[in-house]
């Protein structure tokens, strides 16, 4: 069964075109991590304009160059930065990084299958994922400069080139780019829904997948049903940009010409883009709280508290999720009674996202807590999640909204749940199964000096925006120096600014350990973290088809941890039950 | 220089934190010390530095509200905006009270049950009984709030009763606000994109707009036509016939939009005033009517608890009622220079972050005397 077939390999397929899983996802995480370094220069780079409007920077000049005369920001630029930082850090970073990444290296590692159902279809999806990367990347360096009208690319600003000169070819760009990354997160989310059905090793039931498995389902579930909805959104913007359509557009002046749409509607593409828009966050989220399940499990020696509870919280945030995505558009001015519906649905959504946030802290209360730097990450997880989600419920009151709505109080909400909460889960998850992807451990000191720089400055860079936000301070603002009622606040942006600065170079000592461990850190033993899972009974060096002999069954739930009478604090689940003793 | 003193800096402390490093897992390998062993040493230092954290984190949140409470916006300058803020202050309330026991109790149970290798954790795997508490006690907290929001929510949408409201449009473009006021006879007139141009420059469909405009548009095709005439360059006269096109096309459309529009909204233009200033006559029922030119706007003006997107081919409207005047607000926060503002709130191209539009609140006598000296529409059109 393990047996791949013997096939020669190179260079090439073995690290460049695989159809391993496990390469497919170290592909998917470096390539995430590209644009994540790239998205977190832009923030400290408008991040700068911020603190300091208007002042002429040398590093504007050389980074910049014609978008910065005089050292000092182009406007235009300032809402290129925003857009495209927003863009690769939703999709490219927090989506296939995140997603990507991880159902791609443990789904048929922890349900005991070979690989994907498809290993073709999964080189795909990466590849695809690249050829997306590439233009958005390529997007940067045209002349009339890159998309800006935001990462939500709202037309007409969007559909008219005359509007910005980023909605040239930059928009044009962007849009291709966007295609091709959504047909990868298709390929790739049809794939893991399918080998989680189907390839399930003998003994699995879907009542004892590990909670990552069922986080990484049901995630791939959501993507499936919204991102062609998206697709959907960006093909009539397309036409209205390209061949003369009036989807999103009526009665426009631009420039001093009136262009001939008639009766369309921009708030059309905002319903279809946020129809994706919402249950695209909670793609991001759910795959980091699946994988902060099994590490604060496993890390406090205790089963997770309340399995069924949190099975449960994930399909009733899934299922709420597409009911919700008005509440991005409360003053647009939709009927009034489309906003009590959805404040409605979006206050049930705090339900389950409650339960979950109590279930963690009750699984560390007697615990036994192994403090790794993955266990930190994951605590800072818990942690930023009940913030960010708390400041959700004010948002969500349509009432409350009309006057916090695009302002900071909104870029605080979502730095903190996506920025924060969901950037843990991705790094938790990296410290974790590093092992499992490279064969060597990561250095625990530097995690640890990683770890707390990184929770003090983030939280020293979103948290005031809340302040920021009741004081009226617009988001997408080039400068906020030119309205009076705002200069009281600069003393706040600047902090924000310095705390923004110190967390991205604290990032650098995460790169350092991640890169210097794959060639130069400790060897592995097969199980560092005493878990359960069936990942951690493959060999550390990796191979094809991932068990070199029969694949293991499986004969329990993954969280017997500390189980009364057992040998260990652990029974990994393809360990039989012994005689007179009940399953979980 | 600098710059390469500097990076030369950086470099040279990487490999410094990196040879650092190394002595550590070097010592760490002498004592036979693996990297995925979790010392109880490493659980002790890290469960201390957690319960710190949690310390300063909730600290850093009284020391922020303390310091910068007096820079979040005044007290409401409107009637509905009262509610909000209580709503707000109620949530807040809320959700700080949540944020207060849920975040020590995280930080403390991470340090009170630091690893040790003596000790085992429990195996308590769920309760039933907990879950369906804590999942009843935040839905039935979520549905009041929920029912109270909605309550407010639906009154501030009220559109039942507006006989008595001063009815203003405020145009949205890039990158100006225009006010327009529906003059003596309180009927704001049609409007149409297709009429922008020259002193129209909201498009008011009216009369004395078409009459001139048309006359406008007559002169420049005369002209254009002598132009044609005389012009020997084939290329340059294929370019003037296009605009003489152009030209006739725009006439037409003018005459097909005024004879489509009903005639009392056209009557109704003539009398409405066009401005660059937002004037409100206190403690009375406004309707703010939107309008965009190019993209989406937002009018936002926070003072006032109000925000409305402005939706090219689209009406939509605020109803308010503004209680504080500009003096009385003045008074209030201590600031000689204060001014109510409008802003947008809604990406719009490189200038958006400053849109700006000056709101002035004034007794009902000050405001129809600022009122009566501005120029009426029909009149700028001659």
């Amino acid at each position: 069964m393990s047996e791949h077939g013997h096939h020669e390999e190179n260079f090439f397929s073995k690290y460049v075109f695989s159809t391993d899983h496990k390469m497919i996802a170290k592909q998917f995480l470096l390539t995430g991590m590209t644009m994540g370094v790239i998205a977190m220069i832009m923030s400290v780079l408008f991040r700068i304009q911020l603190a300091n409007p208007g002042e002429p920077n040398a590093l504007f000049e050389f980074l910049l160059g014609d978008w910065a005369e005089g050292g000092v920001m182009d406007p235009n630029m300032y809402l290129a930065l925003v857009t495209i930082h927003g863009t690769l850090m939703v999709f490219f970073v927090l989506t296939a990084g995140l997603s990507g990444t991880f159902s791609n290296l443990l789904i048929p590692l922890q349900i005991g299958a070979v690989d994907m159902a498809s290993g073709f279809l999964n080189a795909l999806s990466y590849w695809f994922f690249f050829i997306s990367s590439v233009i958005m990347l390529i997007s940067l360096g045209i002349e009339t400069g890159p998309a800006s009208g935001g990462w939500t690319i709202y037309p007409p600003l969007s559909a008219l080139p005359q509007a910005m000169p980023g909605s040239g070819l930059g928009m044009t760009l962007w849009l291709i780019s966007m295609t091709l990354f959504v047909t990868s997160s298709l390929l790739g989310g049809l794939n893991y829904v399918v080998t989680i059905l189907n390839l399930r090793t003998e003994g699995l039931s879907m009542t004892r997948l590990p909670l990552t498995m069922w986080a990484f389902f049901i995630t791939a579930i959501l993507g499936i049903l919204s991102f062609p909805v998206l697709v959907s959104a960006v093909l009539l913007l397309i036409f209205d940009r390209s061949f003369g359509t009036s989807f999103y557009l009526s009665d426009i002046m631009i420039q001093g010409e009136v262009l001939s749409n008639v009766g369309g509607s921009p708030i059309l593409y905002e319903h279809l883009f946020w129809f994706l828009g919402h249950p695209e966050v909670y793609i991001v989220i759910l795959p980091a709280l699946g994988i902060t399940s099994e590490i604060i499990s496993t890390n406090s020696r205790k089963p997770i508290f309340g399995y069924r509870a949190m099975v449960g919280s994930i399909m009733g945030i899934a299922f709420l999720s597409f009911i919700v995505w008005a509440h991005h558009m409360f003053i647009t001015g939709m009927s009034p009674f489309l906003g009590s519906v959805f404040t409605f649905t979006t206050l049930l959504i705090a339900i389950p996202s409650a339960v979950k946030a109590f279930n963690y802290i009750t699984t560390l209360w007697k615990g036994n807590l192994q403090f790794t730097p993955a266990m930190l990450f994951s605590i800072g997880l818990v942690s930023t999640f009940i913030t960010g989600g708390l400041t959700g419920i004010i948002l969500g009151d349509s009432a409350l909204d009309i006057n916090v709505h695009d302002t900071y109080f909104v870029v605080g909400h979502f730095h903190i749940v996506m920025g924060l909460s969901a950037i843990f889960g991705m790094l938790a998850g990296v410290y974790h199964w590093f092992p499992k992807m490279y064969g060597r451990m990561m250095n625990k000191k530097l995690g640890y000096a990683h770890f707390w720089l990184t929770i003090v400055s983030a939280y020293g860079t979103f948290f005031p925006m809340h302040y920021l936000g009741l004081a009226g301070l617009p988001r997408r603002y080039y400068s906020n120096s030119a309205f009076p009622m705002f200069d009281g606040l600069q003393d706040i942006n600047q902090i924000v600014t310095v705390c923004a600065i110190l967390g991205a170079a604290a990032q650098f000592i995460f790169l350092y350990n991640f890169f210097y461990s794959i060639f130069r850190g400790e060897e592995s033993v097969q199980n560092p973290w005493k878990s359960n899972t069936l990942e951690w009974t493959t060999p550390v060096a990796r191979i094809h088809g991932n068990w070199p002999g029969e694949i293991p069954s499986v004969y329990r739930w993954p969280y017997d941890y500390s189980k009364p009478g057992a040998d260990q604090d652990f029974i990994p689940q393809n360990v039989p039950l012994k005689d007179g003793e009940e399953e979980h | 220089m600098t710059e390469l003193l500097i990076l030369v800096a950086i470099v040279v402390a990487v490999i410094a934190i990196g040879q650092v490093v190394r002595i550590f897992e070097l010592a760490n390998k002498i004592k036979g010390i693996k990297e995925s062993d979790i010392t109880d040493k490493d659980n002790d230092t890290q469960g201390k530095l957690l319960l710190t954290f949690g310390i300063l984190f909730m600290a850093s949140f009284f020391i922020m509200t303390a310091k910068w409470n007096h820079l979040l916006l005044p007290v409401s300058a409107s009637e509905h905006g009262v509610d909000i803020d209580f709503l707000m202050s109620i949530s807040m309330g809320l959700i700080i009270v949540v944020f207060l026991i849920t975040q020590p109790v995280l930080f403390y149970l991470s340090y009170r049950y630091r690893g040790r290798k003596d000790r085992t954790a429990s195996f308590i795997s769920h309760n039933d009984k907990v879950e369906i508490i804590w999942t009843a006690v935040p839905a039935i907290v979520l549905t009041v709030l929920i029912v109270y929001g909605l309550q407010t929510w639906s009154n501030i949408m009220d559109r039942s009763d507006l006989k008595d409201a001063v009815v203003i449009e405020v145009y949205g473009q890039q990158f100006n606000w225009t006010v327009r006021y529906a003059g003596e006879d309180n009927n704001l007139g049609a409007s149409n994109v297709r009429f922008v141009g020259g002193i129209n420059t909201v498009g008011v469909v009216s009369e004395s707009a078409y009459t001139k405009q048309t006359a406008d548009i007559e002169k420049n095709i005369a002209n254009t036509k002598i132009q044609i005439a005389e012009e020997l360059n084939a290329n340059k006269r294929v370019k003037k016939e296009a605009r003489l096109a152009k030209m006739e096309a725009k006439k037409n459309t003018l005459s097909s939009l005024i004879s489509r529009t009903p005639k009392d909204l056209i009557a109704a233009a003539e009398d409405d005033i066009v401005v660059k200033e937002l004037h409100l006559p206190v403690n009375k029922s406004i309707q703010l009517k939107f309008r965009s030119q190019d993209v989406i706007h937002s009018a936002y003006m926070p003072h006032f608890r109000v925000q409305m997107n402005c939706v090219p081919g689209m009406n939509t409207d605020f109803v308010f009622k503004p209680t504080i005047t500009t003096e009385e607000m003045r008074i209030e926060t201590g600031n000689e220079a204060f001014e109510y503002v409008l802003l947008c709130n809604k990406i719009c191209g490189a200038a958006h972050y400053n849109m700006q539009l000056k709101v002035i609140v004034e007794s009902e006598e000050d405001y129809n005397n600022w009122l009566s000296e501005q120029t009426v529409f029909a009149a700028s059109n001659n």
